[in-house]
Formats: C-alpha cells, sequence, structure tokens
C-alpha cells in the first residue's frame, strides 16, 4: 500500500542520512541541514498550495522560528534546544492563529499579497530593529540538546534536523491522507459544496495556515541552528519567491519533493551564483515562466478545470 | 402534525429587486412538493435561505420548533436539511467515489479527523451504497470533470443523499437533463429518496415532471407564492397558468 | 498644530503617488482581472529613468524642461515595457487559472527587479536637484519642499484626467463596460483584446510616472518596487478592486495614515497601514466601492 511504501521510503532516507553522517564532508552535512531545514519551509508552502492558496510571505515563519530561537539563545541565555523548539512552535502558532484569522477569509491574490506584505512588514521592523542587529542579524550561541552537550554543534544539529523532519513529513503524510488534508483539494476545487457538506472551509483554513506556519518556523529554527546566525533575509519576498518556486517544481504530490526539491535548488544555486551573482531573480523569473507557458501541466496541481472563477462559500 | 419546515414572512431584496416577498408556507414531512416559477421568480432564492447560503431580510424559518434562520449552510445540514444544485456543484478533479467519499466522511462530524485515513472500507461501503441506489456505479471512477450533465445531476444529489437527511430541496434537477432521460433519472431519485422517508421539495422547469411526482405544487411569481395547493387545482389557477405555465398546455407525444 | 499641518502636507503628497500607483494597479485589475504583481517594479523602472534623465540633465542645466524630459522618459519607459510585456507574453495567457496568473506576474516581478539592476546597477540614485531646484516655502517654523507641492498638483491634474477620460469620452465609457462586464462586452462588439492592450498600457504608464515624480525625493535603489507594490495593494484593497474613485479614497487614507504614523511613530507605520485595511476588509471586505460579487449558485 502507498501508504507503507511512503513510511519505508521515509525510514530508509531517514536511516541513510544518520549513517551519512560518519562518511559525508562538512561541506555535504551542512548542505543537507540546510535543504532540509528549508525543505520543510516548502512543505509549509505546499500545504497551502494543495488547498489553492500560494503563500508569498512564508518566510514571515521561517523569520520567526529563526528569530525566537536567536533571541531566546543571546538575548534571554537559554541554551537548551527542547525549550527552543517549544518556544518556537508557541510563538509561530500564536502569530499565525491571530494573522489567521485575517487570510483565512481571504484567496487568490489577495492571500498571495497579504501573505507578501506581512512577510515585508517583519522585515521592515527588523531591519530598523538596531538592537536586533538590523541587517546583520546576529547569533546564536552554543546549544545542548535535551540535555546532552554534544562535542560538535553542527552533529547534534545534524541529527535533530533529521529527526524532526522525519517525523514532521511522516506527520504530514498521514495528515494529507486524512479526511482534513484531503479537504484541501476540494475547497480548492468548491468551496461552497464543501460547506454545504458539512464543514467549514474558513476553519479548515485556518488550521493549515497555522500548521503551515509551525513548520515553517520550525524550519526557521533548525536553520537557526545550523548555521549559528539569523537576519531580516529569513523574511524578504526573495526568501519567500524561492520556497514558492521549489514548491512549483516539485509538486505537491509526495512528501518527500519538497526536500528532494530544495537539494537540488541548493547545489544550483551555489554554482548558478557564481554565474548569475546578480541575475539570479532573473534566472528564476525566467524558469517560471517557461514552466507557465510551455508545461502547463507541470503545474497540474494548481490549475482548475475551467479559468472561471469559483464560487465562495458564505463567510465562516 | 406539525410540519417539518415552515418559514414567517421570508423578504430578501437586493437593492431596488424584490426577490421574495412575504413568503409563509410550511412543509409536512414526507411530502413531495413541487415548485414552479418563471426565471427570476424567487424559487432559487427560497432555497438559497432555506438552507442558510443568503441571509433573509426578514422573516423567520422554522425546523420543526426549533428557528434555523441564522444557521449557515455546514449547520442546516447537521440538522438534516440538504440541497442539490441548479449547476451541479461537484468537485471536478476527483472521480465519482471520492466525490461521494467527501461527503461521506464529511457528515461523520463537524471537525474532521486529521489522523485516520479518508478512505476507510466502511466510508467506501457507504459511498458505494450511494452509487448502487442512484444506479451509477458504473462510473465509479470516471473523473467528474469529463461525465454528461445527466449524471452529473445524479453525483450532485447522491452527494446530498449521503447524511440521510429529513429534508432535501432539489433546485431544477432535470434542467440540461434530455426529455427521454429525464423520468428514468426522476424514478431513479425518487425511489432512492423515498426510501429513505425524507420530505422533498423540487424546484422544476418542466410541468409533466411537477404533474407525476409532486403530491403538491408551489407557484412562485415575483417573489411571492401565487398558488399553493394539489398539481390538478394550482397548475389550472388562473393566475398560474398566466405567470407561470401559460395558458395552453402542450402535451409531449408519447413516443414509439 | 503645526504637526497637523505636516501631517496634511505629508499625507497629500504620499496619498499624490500612492493614488497614481494604485490608479495604473486598479485600472489593470478592472479590465483585465489580473493583480499584476509586477506593477512596483513599473514604479521603480519610471524612479530609475527619471533619476538617470534628472542625473544626466540637472548636472550642466537648470531649466523646467528637465522636468518635462524625466516626465517623458517616465511615459516612454512605461509605454515600452507595457507594450513589451502585455504583446509579448500577457496576451497569450488570458483566461487561464487564478493562481497561474499569480504565479505569471511574480514571474514578470523577479525577472524586471533583475533586469533594473543590470540597467541601473545595484547602487542607490539620489536625483535631488530636481527636488531642490524649485525652492522652499516657509511656514512658521516648518519648510516645506516647494517639489512635494508639484507632486500633489501632477496627481490632481492625472486624477482630473482620468476622471474626465473615463466617464466622458466614448472610450473611456467603453473602458467602464469592460470592466463591468468583459463578456457582454464581447457579445455588445466591443474590442475586449485591444482595450487590455490600451489598458495595460496606460496602467503602466501611471506606475513608471508615479516613480518618475518621486524619484527625486528618494532614494532610488533595488527593491523599492517591492515596498511600493505591498503598500499599493493595500490601497487598492481599501478602495475596493478596479475603481478609480477607491484609488483614490484608498490612496488618501493610507498617505494620511502613513504620514499620522510617521511623525508620530515611525516604527508602526505599516502595521498602521495593515490595521487600517484589515479593519475596512471586515467591515466591507469588498473594499470602499467595490462591487459585491453577483450570485454564484
Amino acid at each position: 500500500m502507498a501508504k507503507d511504501r511512503t513510511l519505508l521510503g521515509l525510514t530508509l532516507a531517514l536511516a541513510l542520512l544518520m549513517a551519512g553522517m560518519a562518511v559525508f564532508p562538512q561541506w555535504l552535512t551542512f548542505l543537507v541541514m540546510m535543504s532540509l531545514a528549508r525543505g520543510l519551509v516548502v512543505l509549509a508552502v505546499v500545504l497551502q498550495m494543495r488547498a489553492g492558496l500560494v503563500s508569498f510571505g512564508q518566510g514571515l515563519y521561517y523569520c520567526v522560528g529563526g528569530y525566537t530561537a536567536a533571541m531566546l539563545g543571546s538575548l534571554y541565555g537559554v541554551h537548551e534546544v527542547a525549550v527552543l523548539i517549544a518556544a518556537t512552535i508557541l510563538v509561530s502558532a500564536t502569530v499565525a492563529f491571530v494573522l489567521g484569522t485575517l487570510l483565512s477569509r481571504y484567496r487568490d491574490i489577495f492571500f498571495a499579497m497579504l501573505t507578501m506584505a506581512f512577510s515585508m512588514i517583519l522585515y521592515g521592523v527588523l531591519v530598523k530593529s538596531s538592537a536586533l542587529g538590523s541587517t546583520d542579524g546576529f547569533s546564536l550561541p552554543g546549544m545542548t540538546f535535551f540535555g546532552w552537550t554534544p562535542e560538535t554543534q553542527s552533529t547534534a544539529v545534524y541529527i535533530l534536523t533529521c529527526l524532526l523532519v522525519y517525523l514532521i513529513a511522516l506527520a504530514y503524510h498521514y495528515y494529507q491522507e486524512s479526511p482534513a488534508g484531503y479537504l484541501a483539494g476540494a475547497i480548492r476545487e468548491n468551496e461552497i459544496r464543501v460547506e454545504y457538506l458539512g464543514s467549514s472551509p474558513q476553519r479548515l483554513l485556518h488550521c493549515k495556515y497555522v500548521m503551515a506556519s509551525v513548520i515553517a518556523a520550525v524550519g526557521g529554527l533548525l536553520s537557526a541552528l545550523a548555521t549559528g546566525h539569523v537576519d531580516p533575509e529569513m523574511a524578504y519576498w526573495t526568501t519567500s519567491g524561492e520556497f514558492v518556486f521549489i514548491a512549483i517544481l516539485g509538486g505537491t504530490g509526495h512528501v518527500a519533493a519538497p526536500f528532494i526539491g530544495s537539494t537540488l535548488f541548493s547545489f544550483v544555486q551555489t554554482y548558478a551564483y557564481q554565474f548569475f551573482p546578480y541575475t539570479w531573480q532573473m534566472v528564476l523569473g525566467l524558469v517560471l515562466l517557461l514552466i507557465i507557458v510551455f508545461l502547463p501541466s507541470g503545474l497540474w496541481s494548481l490549475v482548475q478545470r475551467s479559468g472561471s472563477e469559483k464560487p465562495r462559500a458564505a463567510d465562516h | 402534525m406539525q410540519p417539518i419546515i415552515r418559514t414567517e414572512g421570508l423578504c430578501r431584496n437586493f437593492g431596488a429587486v424584490v426577490a421574495a416577498d412575504n413568503i409563509t408556507v410550511a412543509l409536512a414531512a414526507r411530502e413531495v412538493i413541487g415548485v414552479i416559477g418563471a426565471n427570476g421568480a424567487g424559487k432559487t432564492t427560497f432555497v438559497n435561505m432555506v438552507t442558510g447560503y443568503l441571509k433573509p431580510s426578514a422573516g423567520k424559518i422554522y425546523f420543526g420548533d426549533r428557528d434555523i434562520t441564522k444557521l449557515k449552510p455546514r449547520e442546516v445540514m447537521r440538522i438534516g436539511i440538504c440541497r442539490s444544485f441548479q449547476i451541479p456543484q461537484l468537485f471536478p478533479e476527483l472521480s465519482v467515489l471520492d466525490n461521494l467519499l467527501v461527503a461521506v466522511s464529511s457528515s461523520d462530524g463537524t471537525w474532521p479527523s486529521f489522523v485516520k485515513p479518508l478512505k476507510s472500507q466502511a466510508r467506501i461501503d457507504a459511498a458505494e451504497q450511494v452509487l448502487d441506489e442512484f444506479e451509477i456505479v458504473a462510473f465509479r471512477d470516471t473523473i467528474v470533470g469529463t461525465l454528461p450533465q445527466g449524471i452529473r445531476k445524479l453525483v450532485d444529489i447522491a452527494m446530498a443523499m449521503v447524511s440521510k437527511p429529513a429534508v432535501l430541496l432539489l433546485d431544477e434537477p432535470t434542467s440540461g437533463v434530455s426529455a427521454a432521460e429525464k423520468f428514468a433519472m426522476l424514478d431513479t431519485i425518487m425511489a432512492a429518496v423515498s426510501g429513505a422517508g425524507a420530505t422533498v421539495l423540487f424546484v422544476e422547469h418542466d410541468i409533466e415532471i411537477v404533474e407525476r411526482y409532486a403530491d403538491r405544487v408551489l407557484a412562485f411569481y415575483d417573489g411571492r407564492i401565487i398558488a399553493d395547493a394539489d398539481p390538478d387545482i394550482a397548475l389550472n389557477d388562473p393566475d398560474v397558468r398566466q405567470y407561470v405555465v401559460g395558458s395552453e398546455v402542450h402535451r409531449r407525444q408519447e413516443g414509439p | 498644530m503645526l504637526t497637523l499641518l505636516a501631517i496634511l502636507v505629508d499625507g497629500l503628497n504620499y496619498a499624490s503617488w500612492l493614488f497614481m500607483v494604485a490608479a495604473g494597479l486598479t485600472l489593470i485589475y478592472g479590465v483585465m482581472k489580473i493583480l499584476n504583481m509586477a506593477h512596483g517594479s513599473m514604479f521603480a523602472i519610471g524612479a530609475y529613468t527619471s533619476a538617470w534623465i534628472a542625473g544626466w540633465y540637472f548636472t550642466g542645466a537648470d531649466s523646467m524642461w528637465g522636468y518635462l524630459l524625466m516626465l517623458g522618459g517616465a511615459i516612454a519607459a512605461g509605454a515600452f515595457v507595457g507594450l513589451v510585456i502585455e504583446r509579448g507574453l500577457l496576451r497569450f495567457l488570458y483566461g487561464r487559472d487564478p493562481v497561474v496568473m499569480i504565479l505569471l506576474t511574480y514571474a514578470v516581478l523577479l525577472i524586471l527587479e533583475d533586469v533594473t539592476k543590470l540597467i541601473w546597477g545595484v547602487d542607490p540614485y539620489f536625483a535631488f536637484q530636481p527636488y531642490t531646484l524649485l525652492g522652499r516655502t516657509q511656514v512658521g517654523p516648518l519648510t516645506f519642499a516647494n517639489y512635494d507641492f508639484g507632486v500633489i498638483l501632477v496627481a490632481a491634474i492625472i486624477g482630473l484626467g482620468l476622471w474626465w477620460g473615463l466617464n466622458r469620452t466614448r472610450r473611456g465609457k467603453l473602458l467602464l463596460a469592460v470592466i463591468h462586464d468583459p463578456e457582454m462586452s464581447v457579445a455588445l462588439g466591443i474590442n475586449v483584446r485591444a482595450y487590455f492592450l490600451l489598458t495595460f498600457v496606460i496602467g503602466s504608464i501611471l506606475g513608471c510616472v508615479a516613480g518618475a515624480v518621486t524619484a527625486p525625493a528618494i532614494s532610488v535603489a533595488p527593491g523599492i518596487g517591492v515596498e511600493v507594490i505591498v503598500l499599493a495593494f493595500a490601497v487598492v484593497v481599501i478602495g475596493g478592486l478596479g475603481s478609480v474613485g477607491g484609488a483614490l479614497a484608498g490612496a488618501l487614507i493610507v498617505g494620511f495614515s502613513r504620514a499620522t504614523a510617521v511623525h508620530l511613530l515611525p516604527q508602526v507605520d505599516l502595521f498602521v497601514i495593515f490595521g487600517v485595511m484589515s479593519l475596512v476588509l471586515v467591515v466591507r471586505p469588498q473594499g470602499l466601492f467595490g462591487r459585491a460579487q453577483p450570485r454564484k449558485i
């Protein structure tokens, strides 16, 4: 059964990654950690994309996660990762719950632009805040991991990343097979019918928004631990745009796609920066255009049957 | 006998347009009511208000004793009033079975499960049973977007029937369906529905359908009910003839 | 009291260029049902073009021709870019799924952001000469740059021009018809595709002109396009998508909100703007002048 295959596949991947730790060179473990962390944010984008919502501002929570961890570590002297994880989840869920009450009422371009706007608001606030290092950001100190003080931070972060990503990916997979997850597609296709069948599309979308935000925030936390640093760039629109780009390339079909896509993207980006330092956005834009124009089926998961406006459910 | 659904002075306007003007009507359990009227007379507005999609400008709606005027469609569905749509509201990229499964799982409870899989055997069985009642099992795995109109209508109604509602409101079930197929379709629907003992209200333009299946006819004109009686009486009412049916009734020739 | 005057003038000033940008954005949306995420890039292109022209012209001379050249350059740039995008890309993709259209304009945004970097580099432009050339006005202890009043004047002229064009000319009324119901317009024989082209070009020009007019007062650097689209979006949402009158109302509201915040508590300016927007949306989801959606089922 497909369910078992994914469980098997994910567990296998986890085992391989853990084993790889022993043989991978330093740069590879770092790349894997960052790819997995960023892959979580892509997963968050995908979760919402399945419901037809494109989030151009997922970087907001990526940044919230990173900064929560960094602030607790640097400014409040927290040195235990377990506390950071709990705090990140709590803070991001709270922010998402509040913003979600507004955002869950909007769709299409409204939703897309609002998410971008909120992300840029955070960017603006952080850039103006000299206490938080303005555009330079600031660093995190070393951490203990559930009581264990590791010899090398990167080893511990690597293990933590692999485990957390594994658990989240697994949970996501079961979620997508459940009624709540499956309803995403239904909402995307016909909200009014979903309402008439007994569920509240708005509440479900609010839920998805919060879930996606927490996942993205955990990604931000892991990214902060891996690099030891956070900066406002995490909330900048180009960062969010890259997450969307990877989400589209990977598709919304399988839980592994965001992570594989993120890894490939990291490889390509590292090399491309050597050739296109000032035109990376343009390259992304052109590729996106090519996909839209020549491979509409490449966006199969996003495209509706007809181009006409779909009916909206009444509020709530 | 207490009416199962009752409206009192239901009104609705859109700016200067009066879509519903003081609609007061009572529907009894197990009744089959045909609603007729020209386009724009207020029939679908009525259904939209009863099911909570549209807020009335004035008036009340009761389900038994309970005031349901302010309920949302999903709450109205939960208490046992379901509807089908003039233009079938389906999930075009899913298969017929998946459409039904969504309906089945949504009827389980207000808050869907986040963990247990959607496609359980129990749900698949329930969905297939409804498909069977509506005689569309052959289309089980067909993507809904590719279906012909008649089958789409059946899927639309099947989805509304999944929760075994006490009241079923059908909005133009035979519109877009060929003359040859419409009676067969309505026979299927009525068999499935009366098996569940539901009250059925159907909006129809086709007078033959109304004559054949309705116990009672409500005629709408300009947002008001201008007739409420047995089909024989209502369809021959002079106002109904003038505003709805037409002065001469042409009977379809029985085919070979 | 003086703060109030400062807020008034600043508010009108913000509102002026916001109105020009938002009018273009809302017109394009109203006619083509596309919210052009790359519209902010038009602002940026207009700003860069005019800043560059200003830098070139005002180093030697200092006459009023400079302003005309700046404006002309922006109009030309807007017309050119608008034409290229509409003819070269958009017209092949009308009617596609809303999500696809969002990604499409986003792709254009990505491309244009880097195109501006390629043409004008990454260092900021300070084209201050046009700003200082017009002198200052003293009101008590406050000084206002006359240029800022000029911006308000330009916006007023453009606003009047738009109003007259839409409501008093035959073409304009046809455009309003297309905004109201494109399908019906086609059925009535209106060449809707031609209006799409016209609207997109005019909208782009408006965006560019807004940028051109603002450039002397700001530092023109990469990233202003996105900052502007975020603000313009708030404006059109408050005003109601597709309504130029709404763009005016929204621009005034956002302009004054921003001016108030900047003078009293600068850190929260974006919060205030989006707070106001959220309030409006809660009370009136379609915006102040937006039309409620017709029945869908």
